[in-house]
């Protein structure tokens, strides 16, 4: 119905490799970049930016990030909260100790950090496997926390152990600080997801996403055909922690501007990041996207639905909120366990055989 | 798709929201939901039915009526920081973030948006300097007020000396607890008593290897300086290990009603720091029984009227009246922007005379603010608890704060933060 694709052949093996096979879909796949990049930029007020768009930036990359390591590798990992807390202290660390620094390279540093950190942390997973590895994931969850509310020279001794973005400028500009445009951090929080998303979707489909995927089907069966699991599993653990690590810099800098490390990065983000990429769906670059846009997204839209639309009383619009994402998860689990990217490429298959779908 | 799709409902919802009227926007960034809804209902309750009743008896502040834009954060930071973007967009004329986390988030971006922030006994504890903090209000008292009184109780309790004492804090392990550290360290200093920090992780709810700390530790004095639900499992741990009750002394938030009912009998004695009267023993609560109660516009379900926490909510939405009145009465106009709402605040001065007037004589303690000294008067009275009667009745005078040991660090913090985020102190006429 919505595909029409008379006439939309493939004459090159590049051309139906592509991560857009199909005409239709690519030119809204640039509509919507168009707009996002284009177009967005002059209508997001600060509410738009701090309320929606960030939060939902910021999310999806460590959504992005988690879904390589738990997706495409297979394994399972509850430290998403500490390694988006190491990348916010490396980023604040970074910040006050190199002011001359610019934010581009201060949060890819961050991310290389975080990388390093999840690359200890990711050691145990060649012994052990799947709970065991949640465990001790965990571990890395509990410690790490504690650790950046313990010593003081991470959070510069300050009296309550908040950390707080300095100024700093980008181009000219206020980037971090009280005083930045909302379309500013916007665009510089989109850029980052839109390049790492596009990496992202080149490190899948290359040699290493597919070691990554050959050893989440069966570590035994990829071992013997030479797979290296050390190498894959390293560099799971590496690049994912460098995208939650640069989620967790640009959550402290551009969108929070501070952060405490216990509230802030607890286990409950753990938790809140893997169910993203569990409703989203696993193994899936668009499902860690729509996992973040549905845990950011929609508590803010039924907030203002029900509290401004329909005047509702404020504690009973949230608990009816937290009831309506409950069910919501529920509903999608039952129609689809593998995810709502899932639901959509089903969708999708229909859509293109319509009107005889089977 | 589903994306754009959502983002299209999301425009909608958003268009909804209502356009700006010419009332007075008092936003109250409350939290009924989540592991503090205990606390943050009595409070919100209090705060919304003082408006009400300025609304109704008196058609609004000089003829302008408040509209109240409550917003549920439900003490987490980023839902804070989402109902300040929209309480902001409504056109709010003061913050009251209600949380300490929250007030750290908000303190800049307010200070760059232009609207005053009033942080009553909470938030970051320096902000008493107006000079560094022009936009941020913490009076009537702050947390290194607070820990100095009690500093103060225990030493005339002592009979004056504190050598070799032991004192336990008992704090939640956030920007919140951690504010008296330093305080009680500087005093430590001072008096020569031993400080033990013993952090609770948030929630609370688990906090027996904390006592048993105490237990084995023995400390001649515990404070305690939790939130939620965390202050009755800590008066509950404080009674089954038989610590003296009234060895065991909170700060302001962790002083009411439902945090010591639950320990029963063993509670009995528990002493907390307390800044204004509880019960309805005041001429403030006829009126509220004849214009809101009675009118059936008392807030929420309508069960607190008298505790702790709701007539502090009664008395920080006064202080904003009071505040949005002077605001008119300085610039001559009656519909008030956030900026001169700042300036109402700053000249606020309420005596024990407008307290009177107000139907709320020795209710609070007087309060006056200056273009230096955000942080009003520190003054604190030491409450007890009275298990058989199941009341709160304070049990000294008004103390004041060691203001040496206070003032110091203040200038000391915010001279820091000025210089960290590059703020020139601005003058001020008293020098």
């Amino acid at each position: 119905m919505l595909y029409r694709e008379a006439g939309d052949f493939k004459t090159s093996y590049q051309a139906d490799l592509a991560t857009f096979p199909i005409r239709a879909e690519r030119l809204a796949f640039w509509a919507l970049m168009a707009f996002a990049f284009l177009v967005m930029p002059f209508f997001v007020n600060d509410y738009w930016e701090q309320a929606i768009l960030l939060p939902f930036i910021v999310y999806a990359l460590a959504a992005l990030g988690l879904n390589i390591l738990t997706g495409y590798c297979g394994q399972v990992s509850l430290g998403t909260g500490a390694f988006m807390a190491v990348g916010a202290y490396a980023a604040y660390k970074l910040m006050t100790s190199f002011p001359g620094l610019d934010m581009i390279s201060i949060t890819l540093l961050s991310g290389l950090i975080t990388a390093g950190v999840g690359l200890i942390f990711g050691l145990p997973s060649l012994r052990i496997k799947g709970f065991y590895l949640a465990v001790a994931t965990l571990a890395a969850q509990f410690f790490l926390i504690w650790m950046f509310n313990k010593w003081g020279w991470f959070y510069n001794y300050s009296a309550t152990g908040q950390i707080s973005a300095p100024t700093r400028t980008l181009f000219g500009m206020n980037i971090t600080g009280p005083r930045t445009e909302p379309w500013f951090t916007y665009l510089f929080a989109l850029s980052f997801l839109t390049v790492f998303c596009w990496v992202a979707r080149n490190l899948v489909r290359g040699r290493l996403g597919r070691s990554w995927m050959a050893i989440r089907d069966m570590d035994i069966a990829a071992d013997i055909i030479g797979v290296n699991p050390m190498m894959a599993k390293l560099t799971a653990f590496a690049v994912s922690s460098f995208y939650i690590g640069m989620a967790g810099a640009l959550y402290f800098t551009i969108w929070k501007g501070a952060a405490e490390g216990t509230e802030a990065f607890g286990i409950l983000i753990s938790f809140f990041v893997l169910f993203m990429i569990i409703i989203g769906g696993l193994g899936s670059i668009l499902g860690s996207l729509i996992g973040a846009a549905f845990f950011a997204l929609l508590p803010v839209f039924f907030k203002n639905v029900l509290v401004e639309g329909f005047g509702w009383p404020t504690d009973i619009a949230q608990h009816t909120q937290t009831t309506l994402i409950g069910v919501l998860i529920i509903f999608f689990l039952i129609v689809e366990p593998h995810g709502i990217a899932a639901l959509w490429r089903t969708a999708k298959e229909k859509l293109r055989l319509w009107p005889f779908p089977y | 798709m589903r994306l754009s799709r959502l983002a299209i409902a999301a425009v909608a919802a958003c268009a909804v929201v209502a356009p700006a009227h010419a009332d007075l926007v008092f936003p109250m960034l409350s939290y009924r939901t989540g592991p503090y809804a205990p606390n943050g209902i009595p409070f919100a309750d209090g705060q919304n039915d003082y408006l009400t009743l300025i609304n109704e008896r008196d058609g609004g502040i000089g003829g302008e009526r408040i509209r109240v834009v409550e917003c549920e954060t439900a003490y987490n930071t980023d839902k804070g920081v989402e109902c300040y973007e929209s309480v902001k967009a409504e056109g709010a004329l003061t913050i009251q973030p209600l949380s300490t986390g929250i007030t750290y988030q908000v303190i800049p971006k307010a200070t760059a948006d232009g609207i005053p922030v009033h942080s009553m006994g909470y938030g970051r504890t320096s902000a008493a300097n107006g000079r560094v903090f022009p936009w941020v209000f913490n009076f009537p008292g702050t947390y290194w007020d607070a820990a100095s009184i009690i500093v103060k109780h225990i030493l005339e309790e002592e009979g004056g000396s504190l050598e070799g004492k032991k004192i336990a804090l008992v704090y939640h392990n956030s920007a919140y607890g951690k504010e008296p550290i330093r305080t009680l360290e500087e005093l430590a200093k001072k008096h020569g008593y031993e400080l033990m920090l013993l952090p609770v992780d948030h929630p609370g709810q688990e906090q027996k290897a904390t006592w048993l700390q105490v237990r084995k530790e023995q400390p001649d004095y515990v404070l305690h300086w939790g939130w939620g639900v965390q202050n009755q499992v800590g008066v509950q741990e404080a009674a089954n290990i038989r610590y003296p009750m009234d060895h065991f002394i909170g700060v302001w938030w962790a002083a009411t009603e439902q945090d010591v009912l639950p320990a029963g009998k063993g509670a009995h004695g528990y002493k907390a720091i307390a800044f204004h009267g509880v019960g309805k023993d005041y001429p403030i609560y006829d009126e509220l029984q004849q214009y809101v109660y009675d009118a059936g516009l008392a807030a929420g379900a309508g069960d607190n009227p008298g505790t702790v926490l709701y007539n502090r909510g009664m008395v920080a939405s006064m202080w904003a009246v009071e505040a949005a009145r002077k605001a008119q009465e300085i610039h001559g106009v009656t519909n008030i922007t956030a900026e001169m709402m700042r300036d109402g605040y700053e000249a606020l001065e309420v005596d024990e005379e407008r307290l009177t007037e107000l139907g709320l004589p020795g209710f609070t303690v007087p309060v006056k603010v200056t273009c230096a000294n955000h942080g009003g008067p520190g003054l604190g009275a030491i409450q007890q608890w009275d298990a058989e009667s199941q009341s709160w009745s304070i049990i000294t005078d008004y103390m004041e704060a060691d203001r040496e040991v206070v003032d110091a660090l203040i200038a000391e913090d915010s001279a820091a933060y000025a210089q960290e985020n590059n703020i020139t102190p601005r003058e001020c006429p008293e020098g």
